[in-house]
Formats: C-alpha cells, structure tokens, sequence
C-alpha cells in the first residue's frame, strides 16, 4: 500500500492552524493538515496525543478553539454534525443495541428521507458487501466482536460519504481477524473511492493500512510521510523511537562533508560514517538511529574499520520468522539486531558468544532534533 | 438386601409397633445429618434469598390469605365481626365449611363499587402521565448534567421524604384553598378578580398525587439514563439526525424500561390512594381505598372489604406482572 499514488491537486480536507484546549490542557496544538481524496490517512499517536480529538472536530463533535477546517472548501464552522458530509466508525461501533443489524444500517438512509424501497436495496447492498446478509435481523448483541465492526462500518458507508473517519477501527479484534479485516478494508476503500482517515494507535495498523502517516506527540503533528518516509527516513528522535524499534547512539559531529559525515559516538569504539550529507552545526550533539534488522551479526570480523562494533550476545528471542538478538557492547550499551530465519538447521549463534555488528554506510540516521 | 443386613442387628422389639418403620431407617441410614443437610444446601447465596423471601411470605402472604379468608365470610355484629368459615360440628367429627360469595356479588350491584374503582384507576392513570411528562423532562436534565449538580439535585428529589407525607399534603390545602397562598397571590397581582375553587376539585387531588409521587417516577428513569451510552446519540447525529430525531428513535426506547418502572410505581399506590383523595379532593366522588378504609373502620364490614382488597388486587396484579416482564427484559439486556 505505501506506493500507492496520492493524487495532490485533489485535496479534500484542509485543516489550518486548528488548536482545541480543554482548559488549560492543550489537546490539539495549531496543527496544519491537508487530505487528498481517495487516501487512507492515519492519524498514529500515543494515547492523549490528541489524534481523536482532531477526528471529532472532523466529524463536527467538538469545535476548534482557533484554525478552520475545510471540507471540500466549505468551512465547517458552522456545520452540525448531522449536516457534515462524513460519516464515522466509533472505536466502540455504538450500534444502536434495540435495533436489528438491517434497521442499524438504514437509520442513516432513512435521516434522509428515502424512500423504502431505495432504502431497502441499499442496504441490502451494503450488507453484502460486508457479507452480513444472513445476519439482517440479528440485534447488535447476537453478533460477534468482527460482525459489529462490518455493521459499524456498513452504517457509515451505506451514506456514500466522501470522506469516512475510523477511530481504532481494528482496536476490539483479535490479531488474525485483524490482518484479514485490515485487507478487506483497504479493498472496500478502494472498490467504493472513500477517502479514509484512520485513526490509530498501532503501528503496524497504520503501516499496512495508510498511504500516508502523520505522527502525533502532544497534539502536534510531528511528521508526514508515507510509510516508507516515516520508517526509514524519520525526522526526530520520537518519530524514530515510536515507528518500530531503533538502536540510538548519541554522539557528535567529526567530519561534515557534503558527500559524507564521521560521527563519534561514547558507546562505539569506531567511528561512524555515513554515505551522505546531513544538514546540522558543525560539532553539533547528534542522534545516531539504526534500525536492528539493517545490522549484521557475524563470527568473523569484518572488513574496514568504521561501522562495527564487538559484544557479547546476551539475549535470543526466537520470533519463528525471524530471532531478536540483545547484545552487549564492550561499552556496556546493549544493542538489538534482528536476523530473518532464513534456514532451518543453520549453524545460529548461541548465548554469551562474541559477535561482530556491521552495518551499511547508507543505514544509519542522523537526528538532530 | 441392606435393610435385611439392618434388621437382622435390630432388636425385634424396635421395629413392631407404629415407629418401626421409622426406627428401621434410622438404623440402616444412621442418625439425620443435619451438619451435613446444611452444608450441602445452605449456600450463602439461598440464605440471602430467604431473609426477603421469609419477610413477604411472613408479612405479605399470610395476611393475603387472611383477608381472602375474610372475604368469604359473612358479617356478623359480634368480635370479631364476622362468622367463621370453617365449624366443626358433632363435637370434632365433621369439619363444614362456608363459603359465602355474597360478599363478591355485593360488590356487582352496588354500583359505588364500580363507580369509584374506575374513577380511581382514571385519576390514577391521568396522574401517571402527567407524573411522566414532568418527570421524564427533570430525570433527563438530571442525568445528563454534571456530578455535583446531579447529587444536588438527587438531594432535592429525595429531600421531602424527610418530611411526614401527611403533613405535606396538609401544606397543599394551605396552598390551595380559597383564601390560600396561591389565590392571595394571583388576586393581589390582578390576574384573577375572585377566588379559584381549588381545593376539593380532582385537579388538587391530581396535584397532590403527582406531587407525592414524583420522585418514584424520578428515580428509576433518572437511574436508567444516566446509563445510556452517549456515542450512540453521537452515531445517530452523524448518520443524519437532528437531536429531536435522535431522541425519539436512540434515547427514548432505551429508556422504556425506566418509563414502565416510574409509571407502575405511580400509577399501583395511586389507585389505592386514600389519603389525599380525602384531604384534597371531591367529597361526592370516593376513591376506591377510601372506600376500603371505609368499609373495615366506619361499617366494620370486614368481608365486604376484604372482597375490595381481593379484587383491587387482583386488578392490579396485571400491571405488576407486567412489570416484572419489563425488568427481567432490561436485566437480560444488561447482561449482554
């Protein structure tokens, strides 16, 4: 999904320097935002990080302190809810419990005064799609935790809205139900053109889900990008340290070229040199990120005299398809490497032996911020 | 076999007589386990069912069948003021009993029976629905307001209990009367240039009943919305609805079972009012519990009231089954 194309002359919604305070607790930080149509945005952060916050003045629930948001063009001051063009997936579904899974699904339809017949084969449709067809007279509480997200989702899709939000929309299923339903959504987002913003706590949801990513911290948008851009290319120590898990080094400037940079890090006896330019102070303190699977372990030592470093293999996680390793560096600084398990009956490396990390000069990142 | 095993060590005198058989069990199985009975059967959950079960069997059950006794018997000027029901005659051989229906018939031709049981279950019910309209409105606000606010409020529905339900509606002949505090009031503003009649009509009887029963429709419906998930009125606005919709079709049937609950524990006590019917209302048109009350004290025809006890019962007992119906709905919806 991350090569998806995003079409950029279609912006779709337009959020501009929206702050909301609760008090004196700032939940959403004069954040400046804009969607394209047909793109599965999420919106990923910790809890607090005012991610929902920013999806219910979407929706039209709660209002901006300050900013404007423009849903296709039209400010949305002024807009309640029931008049907004978007729909939303609630994290809990809030299926209306004394109704049947048909009535559920044809409130929306019927708040705008369709007739029954439209209303009847729309829904009927829709309930297809979500393959909940034989379940139309069942009530919300003879349905398992997967068949109410497809109501909640039916529901709010049934309205052919342009822009559809989803607060945890995979947060109450289980793993394996979770994967299967991330693709299903993605099929629907395409087959239907809805825009989507996801909002979401979990990584690996926002990974596989979004053709964009923007990472929140403390109610401000810290980066956007896809999800390649956020994992390999992060702009700060929290994007870094949040997507996936990193080795970081602190260290300081050496060398600063246009083409290259050697950086000293405490931690690591050789130098750091990295195969292009960064742009910070000279003699600035700097981060130095890695990413575990892009280091190799090996018995031997390798060649050259940058990027390396000798410890001791202290832990083994073995993931099935591929084994953590925790390794300690002469320095003290434990370090995680992660091998694929390529073979089945390799010669793999045990506790407390001695180990070579390398890696490429093209690795690592340098963060200054 | 094992009872042959247990007779042949019996001492034959035991086993003849009327306590053989007895006696013969007690030496097969051994002496009763009680300890043991009690240990098997008494769990701390069917004890605690027993205290409330043992009160109304005590205090609900046994003076039913007392008054449904009663209300076959027939009057009699004597103490106590009624013939017995069962005789034993020819000194203890014969037990006769005499069930006298004449009590149940009275009740049919005398037409103040019928007339005053629908005129109670009129007012009951016109007072049931304006309790509901008042009621629902206060019990929203207060569900929905704050948690100081709402303790506060609680507090102020709560809070008249504390004075005696006589010397309450007592206040309102203060209020109501034609020299009282409302008339003063309205005369000395110039809205009306005489006296109302408000005292003695069925409006005060209607105002002193949904007065004294509010906070029984109160309660259960403010206990009922406090409970409502309020995404889902969230839902039902972003799927289109104007907040009047989304009240009608999400908040107003989730709260049936609050509305049942109020309306049958206003409308029940209502019907059998006879306190305020006689302090506030008409004297020409009885409620039916003053007529009861009537009946046992001033007639002291105890099975003539009795048989109106019986029947307003048994008139009731439908709303009150219905009821249950309700609650043990809303229980299974809770357990979901």
């Amino acid at each position: 999904m991350a090569e998806k194309s995003v079409d950029r002359s279609s912006e779709y919604v337009r959020i501009e320097g929206v702050t909301r305070r609760f008090g004196d607790f700032v939940a959403v930080d004069n954040v400046s935002l804009s969607i394209y149509k047909g793109e599965i945005f999420c919106l990923l952060g910790g809890s607090g990080c005012g991610k929902t916050t920013l999806l219910r003045m979407l929706a039209g629930f709660e209002s901006p302190t300050s900013g404007r948001i423009l849903i296709d063009g039209q400010d949305m001051a002024d807009t309640p809810p029931y008049e907004r063009p978007v729909n939303m997936m609630f994290q809990s579904y809030a299926l209306f419990p004394h109704m049947s899974v048909e009535r559920n699904v044809a409130f929306g339809l019927e708040q705008e005064g369709l007739s029954k017949g439209e209303i009847a084969r729309r829904v009927g449709e829709m309930l297809d799609i979500v393959k909940l067809g034989e379940f139309a007279r069942r009530k919300p509480h003879q349905l398992s935790g997967g068949q109410r997200q497809r109501v909640a989702l039916a529901r709010a899709l049934v309205k052919r809205p342009k822009l559809l939000l989803l607060d945890e929309p995979l947060g109450a299923l289980d793993r394996k139900l979770r994967e299967h339903t991330q693709f299903e959504l993605i099929n629907l987002q395409e087959q239907l053109g809805v825009t989507f913003i996801v909002v979401t706590h979990d990584q690996e949801e926002a990974m596989t889900l979004a053709s964009r990513i923007g990472v929140m911290n403390k109610g401000q948008i810290v980066q956007v990008g896809t999800p390649v851009d956020i994992y390999e290319f992060p702009n700060s120590r929290f994007v870094a340290d949040f997507i996936g898990s990193v080795n970081m080094f602190e260290g300081q400037l050496a060398e600063d070229e246009p083409g290259y940079v050697r950086i000293r890090c405490p931690d690591l006896e050789a130098p750091v040199f990295i195969s292009h330019g960064i742009s910070a102070a000279p003699d600035a303190r700097v981060s130095v990120a890695i990413r575990p699977e892009k280091i190799s372990m090996t018995r031997e030592s390798p060649a050259g005299t940058e990027n390396r470093a000798v410890g001791t293999v202290k832990e083994i996680a073995y993931m099935g398809d591929m084994s953590v390793y925790l390794v300690r560096l002469d320095s003290g600084r434990m370090v995680r490497v992660t091998i694929p398990n390529v073979e089945r009956h390799d010669e793999r490396i045990v506790w407390e032996e001695r180990v070579h990390l390398s890696w490429d000069p093209s690795s690592p990142v340098v963060l200054s911020q | 076999m094992a009872a042959s095993r247990a007779d042949a060590r019996m001492p034959a005198a035991l086993t003849s007589g009327r306590l053989g058989p007895l006696m013969s069990l007690f030496y097969q199985y051994g002496p009763p386990r009680w300890s043991r009975y009690v240990r098997e059967n008494w769990s701390g959950q069917r004890v605690v069912i027993a205290v409330p079960f043992l009160w109304l069997l005590l205090f609900f059950v046994v003076p039913f069948l007392i008054v449904f006794k009663l209300s076959f018997s027939e009057v009699r000027v004597a103490m106590p003021p009624y013939a017995p029901l069962f005789e034993w005659l020819e000194e203890g051989r014969r037990l006769v009993a005499t069930l006298d229906l004449g009590n149940y018939a009275y009740l049919l031709t005398d037409s103040l029976y019928a007339n005053t049981f629908l005129y109670s279950i009129k007012v009951a019910a016109i007072s049931t629905l304006l309790a509901l309209l008042i009621g629902y409105p206060m019990a929203y606000a207060i569900a929905r307001s704050g948690p100081t606010a709402r303790n506060l409020f609680l507090m102020l529905i709560i809070l008249p209990f504390w004075t005696s339900f006589l010397l309450r509606v007592y206040a309102w002949i203060g209020l109501l009367k034609t020299d009282g505090v409302i008339n003063s009031v309205l005369l000395s503003m110039g809205v009306i240039d005489r006296p109302l009649t408000l005292l003695y009509t069925d409006f005060a009887v209607y105002v002193g009943i949904v007065y004294s029963y509010l906070p029984f429709m109160i309660l259960p419906l403010y206990s009922n919305l406090e409970k409502h998930d309020l995404t889902l009125l969230e839902a039902a606005a972003d799927l289109g609805a104007r907040p009047i919709r989304a009240f009608l079709s999400v908040t107003l049937p989730l709260s049936m079972p609050g509305v049942v609950a109020g309306c049958l524990l206003v409308f029940i006590p209502a019907v059998g009012e006879f306190v305020i019917p006689s302090l506030l209302g008409r004297s020409d048109q009885l409620m039916i519990g003053k007529v009861l009350s009537d009946e046992f004290f001033a007639n002291r025809d105890w099975p003539v009231a009795s048989a109106v006890a019986i029947v307003l019962l048994l008139l009731l007992l439908l709303p009150i089954l219905l009821f249950q119906r309700y609650q043990n709905q809303e229980l299974a919806a809770a357990r979901r």
